[in-house]
């Protein structure tokens, strides 16, 4: 019998493996880990209970819910994993781990051939170079069928059902009876025995009044990255059109930073440069219609301010430059009064017809709309709204608001550990190595694939902190990277037995806290909203992006603060974290949006100490520190990992040492002066 | 574009506990209004958070009566416009409407298998525990990239 309002019924559970999060990660997991688990029962006789819980329906869960227009990580069998791990390092200016992503590269092309054997309709070259969409039956990738390269990495599909198909997969794997859907995981316990390691989950139902507290051997945290931290262009309804989903709260970095583990290059972000206010996709538009971005005046600002790469050595020397640098050069044409930004799709699309026939030119037009209507829906709802025919009508572009991931051209997230064949350092051997705290790890790779800092917690997707750009098909392969490491752990700690460092009932206060203050002081006022006594989780949201916009480098500054700043943003992020206790929740929905806040605001926290720690700008264009504006390759090539203290509140912040893996000096032509 | 529910189409998915867009979306917008004491109109669906919708359209392309619709973020988008999709088991058709009276129609594909039709582990090997710390996933379906050694600086 479900408890009430208030009074939650408590359901415990014990299990071996417990999936949190139903996006691409653990959707790769839940449908790799059945096997291993097969296997383990046959070869083993050990019988693991596993278990999937998401705060959504898997069906249309996660980043891909909406669909994509394209797979952004495809090997294929011309390039090399070590290229793929080449181009990452690029792109966030210097500092990855070459092992995960040289390990992705390996595996990523086997999820992207399920993907197509499962139903996903992969867009595909005839001999003629005449490209088709993929329903029309031309063979298979893994059958050598060519697909239509948007750029080196990415192939377009027909997208709109990506998620669908792939979690029809998972679900069938993994069984029904093994999911449970709208369930918010809030938070993870440590071990009673060892703070070092988690045992179990809590969290809540988002449909009726039960919580859930989970016991395990070892958990998949794959909850997404963390968007709406900031103070988003649009504040009215429009606030909901983010660029990536607005429901990524940071739950994947706030719960593994309060269990202990180790993060890793929380200062990075991603400030995509989209079609302004609907964030729909550029590339197929770069890559794929050939077409330019301009200033007002129609110069193309990337060939225009072309010197500014070469302040920036060796990452804007590359063929293509890093991300933030293209932002960079962008940003100058708006500082200086050269705006609005527009992506010059008449001329692309003039230019393509020149030599179409007029059914390739209304193939062509189909193909503009897709890109949009397969993924960003809300963008096509602009162009109609304003009247813009892209063959006829520019539209704008614009920098968003900062967003943190780390599976898109991102790479904040969680210090894992790494391969072991790939030639990753196994010891700590820097000036600075004495300032990482003792009990951590020494290297890349300690143990388990995936494993964090913390024993028994793996991350896969956005949760995998210091690689990047491995989007929807390379999330899946990790989180299947993952299951078999966690089968593993699972087996060689078959007799250990969670013990919860916090008792039930603490827990179950703790989560359901919002409620209680509301219930208790609900009466104190005549507007319930107005209440000394409590913050509602939207005002709190509000605080958070109005301190992050204006001191934490924003659009509000054009992406720039300074040690000053920062210090000021540390006290206001405190006083709100102190305040946090005081949330609200009026109903379960507003108990979902309160916890999500309180995720949110531990994330940025480590993005803002991380930005105070690295004396240098990093990622010119996706945010300045404006009293040490320069990339200092001396002191900072180096990765910027913290701790956090769920008892003091408090972060220890410090250096580890990079390494290239694979040689990146083939990437770049020679300086320009 | 938050989406909107039509109050003359919306069945409330005939009485039962869940709708089918309170099943679907993904930030948990969409609630049944049992009695009509939030919106005025018993047993119909809302969006609770306007502010909070993605435009994603899951709501959109899974109501079995095409109650569903959306209406351009008003503190962005011009009125008058429209882009209302039918999804079916193999492809999705979309009317788009433009603000001027343009109309636009497309047809894509969706998937290539019939819906429900996955066979996951079909014709799939069994995995081996001797693999399990091995690079590789359980299968090899022609994708694994070994990767030329040579590449790698540091072995």
């Amino acid at each position: 019998m479900a408890g009430e309002f208030g009074k939650p019924q408590v359901i415990e559970e014990e299990v071996d493996i417990l999936l949190i999060g139903g996006g691409m990660a653990c959707c790769g997991a839940a449908y790799e880990i059945m096997r291993w688990a097969d296997a383990a029962k046959k070869e083993m006789g050990i019988d693991l209970k596993i278990k999937l819980v998401d705060k959504a329906a898997m069906d249309r869960s996660g980043a891909v819910a909406q669909g994509l227009s394209a797979i952004n990580t495809y090997i294929g069998t011309e390039q090399d994993p070590a290229d793929y791990a080449r181009m990452v390092s690029n792109d966030l200016m210097g500092i990855t781990r070459d092992d995960l992503a040289y390990d992705l590269g390996r595996h990523v092309d086997e999820s992207v051939h399920l993907f197509e054997e499962w139903g996903l309709p992969i867009w595909k070259t005839d001999e003629n170079g005449e490209r088709h969409d993929g329903s029309k039956g031309l063979p298979a990738l893994k059958d050598g069928g060519k697909p239509v390269r948007s750029g080196k990495w990415q192939i377009m599909i027909n997208g709109e059902s990506y998620k669908w198909i792939v979690a029809e997969a998972a679900k069938k794997a993994l069984g029904m009876d093994r999911i449970q859907e709208r369930i918010f995981i809030v938070k993870l316990v440590n071990d009673k025995n060892d703070p070092n390691r988690v045992a179990g989950a809590v969290g809540f139902s988002t449909r009726d009044h039960t919580v859930h507290v989970y016991k395990f051997k070892a958990c998949l945290l794959a909850a997404g990255g963390c968007v709406n931290l900031f103070r988003p262009r649009s504040v009215g309804e429009g606030q909901g059109r983010a660029w990536y989903p607005v429901w990524n709260a940071g739950s994947t970095y706030a719960m593994a930073a309060e269990a202990g583990a180790e993060l890793t290059m929380m200062e990075n972000r991603f400030v995509p440069a989209r079609f302004k206010d609907g964030y729909g996709p550029v590339g197929a538009w770069f890559l794929l219609f050939k077409a330019k971005a301009v200033n007002a005046l129609g110069e193309v600002y990337m060939d225009r301010n072309k010197e500014m790469l070469n302040d920036y050595p060796p990452y804007g020397l590359a063929a293509v430059p890093a991300s933030c640098l293209r932002n960079h050069l962008m940003l100058k044409e708006m500082k200086e009064g050269r705006g609005p930004i527009y992506m010059d799709t008449v001329s692309a699309l003039a230019k393509l017809r020149e030599t179409l026939s007029p059914r390739e030119v209304k193939h062509l037009e189909a193909e503009a709309w897709e890109d949009f209507l397969d993924m960003c829906i809300g963008q096509c709802g602009i162009w109609v709204g304003e009247n813009i025919e892209p063959e006829k009508k520019n539209s704008e572009l614009m920098p968003t608001e900062p967003y943190l991931l780390g599976s898109h051209s991102g790479c904040c997230g969680i210090w894992v550990s790494g391969p072991d064949d790939l030639g990753a350092p196994k010891a700590e051997e820097h000036a600075e190595a004495s300032k990482v705290p003792g009990h951590l790890p020494s290297g890349w790779s300690w143990g388990y694939r995936s494993m964090t800092t913390v024993k028994g917690l793996f991350t896969a997707g956005d949760g995998v902190g210091a690689s990047g750009h491995k989007f929807s098909s390379g999330s899946h392969a990790e989180g299947r990277i993952c299951a078999k490491s966690m089968v593993k752990f699972c087996i060689d700690n078959k007799d250990w037995k969670p013990e919860l460092d916090t008792d039930v009932s603490t827990l179950v206060d703790q989560i359901y806290q919002p409620v209680r203050t509301y219930l208790e002081h609900k009466d104190y006022t005549t507007a319930i909203d107005i209440n000394p006594h409590y913050i509602t989780p939207k005002m709190l949201q509000y605080r958070l992006q109005k301190i992050m916009d204006e001191y934490v480098a924003g659009v509000a500054t054009y992406y720039t603060t300074n040690a000053h700043m920062l210090k000021v943003a540390e006290e206001k992020l405190e006083m709100l974290k102190e305040d946090a206790m005081k949330m609200r929740a009026k109903d379960l929905h507003e108990l979902l949006r309160a916890w999500e806040n309180y995720h949110r605001i531990i994330t940025a926290e480590a993005h803002m100490k991380h930005i105070q720690f690295r004396e240098e700008s990093r990622y010119p264009g996706f945010y300045y520190r404006m009293d040490k504006n320069f990339v200092d390759e001396e002191n900072w090539k180096c990765f910027v990992n913290s701790i956090y203290d769920k008892t003091t509140h408090k972060w220890t912040v410090f250096k580890r040492k990079h390494v290239d893996l694979v040689d990146k000096s083939k990437l770049f032509k020679a300086a320009a002066h | 574009m938050p989406t909107f529910v039509r109050t003359d189409k919306c069945d409330g998915c005939k009485g039962q506990d869940k709708t089918a867009c309170m099943y679907i979306c993904p930030h948990d917008l969409m609630m049944l209004d049992k009695d009509g004491s939030a919106t005025g109109h018993a047993m119909k669906a809302y969006n609770q958070e306007p502010e909070q919708c993605w435009e994603c359209y899951s709501c959109v392309k899974i109501c079995p009566q095409q109650a569903i619709e959306a209406r351009h973020y008003a503190d962005i988008v011009p009125l008058g416009g429209s882009v209302q999709p039918l999804r079916g088991t193999d492809s999705i058709m979309w009317t788009i409407k433009f603000r001027n009276g343009t109309l636009k129609r497309f047809k894509f594909p969706i998937r290539t298998t019939p819906e429900g039709s996955i066979n996951p582990f079909g014709g799939k090997p069994e995995a081996k525990m001797e693999n399990i710390t091995k690079s590789g996933f359980f299968n090899q379906e022609n994708g694994y990239r070994a990767g030329n050694p040579a590449e790698l600086i540091r072995k």
